[in-house]
């Protein structure tokens, strides 16, 4: 399974998002000091969540890095956050 | 967590220092994109603050991330408390929270 699909589905599984996107933007950083070759590396992730209504970005942001602690660990050198709850998504879009 | 030492580090610099950067590189030269992109905040919002490069000790690179469970870098401390990282920062700069924020922590502004 690739990167990108694991934290799909990782994140999918956690938090019933109303929305999750994931983009590699590791082309953006290749040849960087510690960017891997062959991508995978660095992603932005969107995602909206009832989970975190009532919670502040800095709680939001640490669950999302909690249920992707192992990627953070391995081969994920950055994640880039956008997260919302689904009305914050709805005046967003 | 006081027989941390570098825990104890981190506690003083954040508790000394008004605003603390935990960056990759330095405010002049940044060695990250991420960290460059709070350094360019930090400057348009003109404060005072110190940079820490967490490069240059392993253990504090690691230790700022258990200290602040937070697990990239860069970090922003503002009053001792833990602000969050780059993309809430530049959130935080883009709707003027970030303004408020320092107007009332009395954030003195950087001296050229």
């Amino acid at each position: 399974m690739s990167v990108a699909a694991l934290i799909e589905k990782k994140l999918a599984a956690a938090l019933e998002p109303v929305r999750l996107e994931i983009v590699d933007e590791s082309h953006l950083h290749a040849g960087h000091a510690h960017a891997p070759e062959g991508g995978e590396s660095h992603f932005h992730v969107t995602v909206a969540a009832a989970a975190f209504e009532g919670q502040t970005q800095v709680a939001r942001q640490r669950k999302v890095y909690e249920i992707l602690a192992d990627e953070l660990a391995g081969p994920v050198h950055a994640l880039s956050l956008s997260t919302m709850t689904p009305d914050e998504a709805e005046r967003a879009s | 967590m006081s027989d941390n030492p570098t825990h104890e580090m981190l506690q003083k610099e954040v508790n000394e220092n008004d605003v603390v950067l935990f960056m990759k590189g330095s405010p002049v030269f940044p060695q990250c994109g991420f960290s460059a992109a709070v350094v360019q905040v930090l400057g348009e919002l003109n404060i005072k603050y110190k940079g820490i490069d967490v490069l240059e000790d392993p253990s504090l690179r690691q230790g700022i991330k258990d200290f602040s469970n937070w697990p990239t870098i860069p970090q922003l401390y503002i009053k001792g408390e833990f602000i969050g990282g780059c993309d809430i920062i530049r959130e935080m700069y883009e709707s003027g929270e970030l303004k408020t924020l320092i107007k009332e922590k009395e954030i003195p502004e950087a001296t050229s």
